[in-house]
């Protein structure tokens, strides 16, 4: 496997997105799969930024890079360290920093009179380097922006060739790159573009949201894409926004919200309110590095705890955490699902890491038919009750002018009927066991983790959510160097599923946060001894290098 | 004409006797008969106090929320089924405190709903703290030397807002607060009706000062009339005019443009999207190898 890292560096609003996206597409169209992921600063201007394409790779990150095309020479020191061995660095050059010198900025304001250029310019370069046809790259060019004039994008093409024209001769048998690659399409997917996808083909129709990075991009795909047929509004503040679309819900809509941790610190009323209405309510929570504001553009898997915690009361809940758009596919119709039949809120946790990744991946596909109506048929009831005790302790749930039956929905502890109520004898443990009822069969339905490559396995990597992608290529890597390692992966993070886990494996936890949240929700859960715990939490998706690092460091330690 | 008795529940009653919460509940209830509409066409839509309960002795849908997310709550009713009427009927601490940042934005809005301030100027069910139309100086069992801040003036905020029917209503005169109610609820877009509400337990005034002080706005004010509805709202805490202050029709409802795209009545009626739009997108986002591979 000839798998490539490449870096484009910069800063903000300079356009390494640009660059990067009709790269990464042209790398597509030849036939090579990408996996990209984005590294910025808070803030419109400035800064230090990085656009990261792994070419040929798994769908994981890496924080090294075998090119760096570098926008700005301040970005090319600051980016220097990430140079693997043999990195090649194109572009503006830090003070004394090796490379193929092109001033992208220079060269635009000489042939074409203005730097508006100097962005196809850089894209030629590494188009030529990653030995991607100039025509291709052209084409993709052209195709990205075809919104732009033709005298305009007849510019930019000429940029391009200029790019591509001015690095060749510099390049020779060691410097090209060659990429393995194949004929079969690939889907060029983010986790929030399938979260948005999947939650209007599961027949999502509301969503009230409040905007925070990283989760604005469920709300504004919605927006920019009225076909969806999805009402989407920008509330207030978090409250307004699980409120609104908590009521929609009573009231029929199937509905949803995103936030991050903040915002969700806003929602938790809410997740409360939806447990004790029994209330379907999809809920995404997008993490990124806190406490408080935090890091809002990094990344991190800190809110477990907050996600199944989060909100008074005792009442049932799921939490999902998918590591993929395919994963993230089938967690959204889960949710739904158990959100419908369940009658109360689940949680889909993401982080900023999947939200500005893309990943490449082949046969991605959507089921063709909402999840089924949760609702009651209004002519099944007698005298109807919104709360009424059943076995199973769910209600034949009917919306809000769904009928002539009348709803009533109560925060307050209630009667079947939904009156307040203060009978603390029969009608207050009833409704309780009525609820925890509903988490005991919630449970049954939980899956098992995904196990990859346990069967002879004597180390176990445990990984939930985003992590997945790492864990797994540090399995491959391990193997290939004899090891006898494998991996378990956890996508439903609440409840746990019962769990028979083989006693002499040495188990290892991996994950985005500094105090090993789902270590301790395994072991509060299950029977488990755990030989490790992998920590990351700089801002930074965990990587294979990271944790073959940690693995390696606690062998020789072993030896020692 | 739907007689009251209708809209008769089997719940308790938890209200003091003798709280003018009952003439607001009865006035409400005239309102809902004489417009005709049923109980099932109706959602009334509550936060958390002793007014917040109103919804649980009227027969309608009933979705009694958290303290202070009433508004919230009613909008996403509304928006999902706007076959139902649905009305906010809550206290002054619920609607002007706890959740007064929604009640601001309800006013850009302009969502279909009416909201009904039972506005007692105390949080009563906490048993008697000061609320934000609580006047300045009042003793309470919290503001022990008397409230020190000034009290909120929603209804003018209202007005500055371009809110499109804002009115005062006086819980001690039932003919009129039932007609208020009715053109309150007959509006189309956002109607505020601010409810003076004497509270016989905790209040600092008996009802004979209320009384005096409700007195019907002058037949002569014109409620298209910004400045001077503005001034009449403002009269509030020393006087309280009685009737219409301000009426705005004709400003475009909530979500009148997403009805447009996707056809009228309730949200779970609507048939399911065709599945050819979610594939079209993921086929979108699919990229085909090139025939002819780079160098
Ligand atoms: C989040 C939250 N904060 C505080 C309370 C306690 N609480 C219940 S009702 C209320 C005030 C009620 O005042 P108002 O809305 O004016 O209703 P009233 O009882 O006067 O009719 C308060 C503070 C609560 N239930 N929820
Ligand atoms: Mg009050």
């Amino acid at each position: 496997m000839k798998d490539r890292s490449i870096f484009i560096v910069g800063s903000a609003g300079e356009g390494i997105q640009t660059v990067g996206d009709v790269v990464a597409r042209a790398l597509l169209r030849s036939g090579v799969s990408v996996f990209t992921s984005k590294e910025y600063e808070s803030r419109i201007r400035g800064g230090n930024s990085s656009y990261r394409i792994r070419a040929s790779g798994p769908n994981a990150p890496r924080h090294d890079a075998d090119v760096i095309l570098a926008l700005n020479s301040t970005a090319a020191a600051h980016y220097q360290d990430t140079a693997s061995s043999n990195c090649l660095v194109l572009g503006e050059l830090s003070p004394g920093g090796e490379g193929i010198r092109v001033p992208f900025q220079a060269l635009a304001k000489e042939q074409f009179s203005s730097l508006l250029y100097a962005n196809s310019i850089a894209a030629g370069c590494l188009g030529a380097v990653l030995g991607i046809s100039q025509e291709l790259l052209a084409d993709t060019l052209c195709e990205r922006f075809s919104r732009l004039t033709e005298e305009v994008l007849r510019l930019n093409v000429d940029a391009l060739a200029l790019g591509y024209k001015h690095v060749l001769p510099s390049l020779d048998a060691s410097s090209t790159i060659v990429l393995d690659s194949s004929s079969s399409a690939h889907s060029f997917i983010s986790v929030h573009d399938a979260i948005a996808l999947a939650a209007v083909a599961a027949g999502c129709r509301f969503m009230a949201a409040y905007p925070m990075s990283p989760a604005t991009g469920i709300m504004t795909t919605f927006a920019k894409d009225p076909e969806l047929g999805v009402f989407v509004e920008q509330a207030e503040d978090e409250i307004a926004a699980i409120n609104m679309s908590l009521a929609a819900s009573a009231a029929g809509a199937r509905a949803m919200t995103a936030t991050s941790g903040g915002g969700f610190a806003l929602m938790t009323e809410g997740i409360s309110l939806a447990g004790m209405t029994e209330t379907p309510l999809v809920v995404v929570v997008a993490q990124r590095p806190g406490p408080a504001t935090g890091l809002p553009t990094r990344t991190a898997q800190e809110d477990l705890n907050f996600a199944i915690h989060g909100g008074h009361g005792e009442f049932p809940r799921a939490v999902l955490a998918p590591s993929d758009p395919k994963d993230a596919i089938d967690a959204i119709y889960r949710a739904f699902d158990w959100a419908e039949r369940f009658q109360t809120p689940v949680l889909v946790l993401s982080d900023q890491f999947l939200a500005d990744s893309h990943f490449s991946v082949m046969d991605i596909s959507i089921p063709q038919t909402p999840v089924p109506s949760g609702l009651a048929d209004p002519s099944e009831s007698g005298a109807y009750q919104r709360y009424a005790l059943t076995e199973d302790g769910i209600s034949p749930r009917l919306a809000l002018g769904q009928s002539e039956h009348l709803v009533r929905i109560d925060s307050d502890e209630h009667t079947e009927e939904g009156h307040i109520t203060e009978d603390l004898e029969f009608v207050r443990p009833a409704m309780v066991e009525k609820r925890l009822e509903k988490m005991r069969r919630l449970k049954r339905e939980i899956p098992p983790p995904d196990d990859y490559r346990t069967d002879d396995a004597e180390t176990v990597l445990i990984s939930w959510g985003s992590s997945r992608g790492a864990v797994v290529e540090a399995v491959d890597r391990l193997r290939g160097m004899g090891q006898r390692v494998g991996s378990l992966h956890f996508t439903t993070v609440w409840p746990l599923p019962q769990l028979s886990l083989p006693a002499e494996v040495k188990y290892w936890t991996i994950e985005g946060n500094a105090t090993g949240q789902f270590a301790r929700l395994l072991q509060a859960e299950g029977d488990i001894q755990l030989v490790g715990k992998i920590e990351r939490y700089d801002g930074m998706p965990i990587d294979a290098a990271s944790i073959l690092a940690e693995l390696a460091g606690d062998h020789s330690e072993v030896d020692a | 004409m739907i007689p009251i008795e209708q809209y008769r529940t089997t719940a308790e009653n938890q209200w003091c006797p003798g709280c003018p919460n009952f003439g607001i509940q009865t006035a409400l209830k005239r309102a809902l008969g004489s417009l005709n509409l049923a109980p099932h066409q109706v959602c009334l839509v509550s936060g958390i106090g002793q007014a917040a309960k109103t919804p649980h002795y009227i027969a309608a849908h009933v979705f009694n929320g958290l303290h202070g997310r009433a508004i919230p709550a009613a909008i996403g009713i509304q928006i999902a089924n706007p076959d139902l009427k649905t009305i906010v009927t809550s206290g002054d601490g619920c609607i002007f405190g706890e959740g007064g940042n929604h009640l601001l934005h309800a006013f850009r809005r302009n969502p279909d709903i009416t909201v009904i301030v039972h506005d007692n100027q105390i949080y009563a069910l906490t048993k008697g703290q000061g609320s934000p139309t609580t006047r300045r100086g009042e003793k309470t069992r919290m503001q022990f030397d008397g409230v020190a801040i000034d009290p909120s003036q929603m209804l003018a905020t209202a007005i500055v807002h371009d809110c499109t029917f804002v009115a005062r209503g006086y819980a001690g005169d039932l003919e009129g607060l039932t007609e208020l109610l009715k053109r309150a609820i007959e509006h189309r877009g956002f109607s505020l009706i601010d409810v003076i509400q004497p509270c016989i337990t905790w209040g600092n005034h008996p009802v004979a000062w209320y009384k005096e002080r409700a007195t019907p706005i002058p037949t002569d004010h014109d409620p298209t009339h910004r400045d001077r509805a503005i001034a009449l709202a403002l009269e509030a805490p020393d006087s309280f005019p009685i009737g219409v202050l301000y009426e705005k029709p004709a400003r475009e409802v909530f979500g009148e443009t997403y009805r447009q795209k996707v056809g009228d009545g309730p949200i779970f009626k609507l048939p399911p999207l065709a599945p050819s739009i979610i594939q079209s997108r993921l086929k979108a986002m699919q990229i085909h190898p090139a025939p002819r591979v780079g160098a």
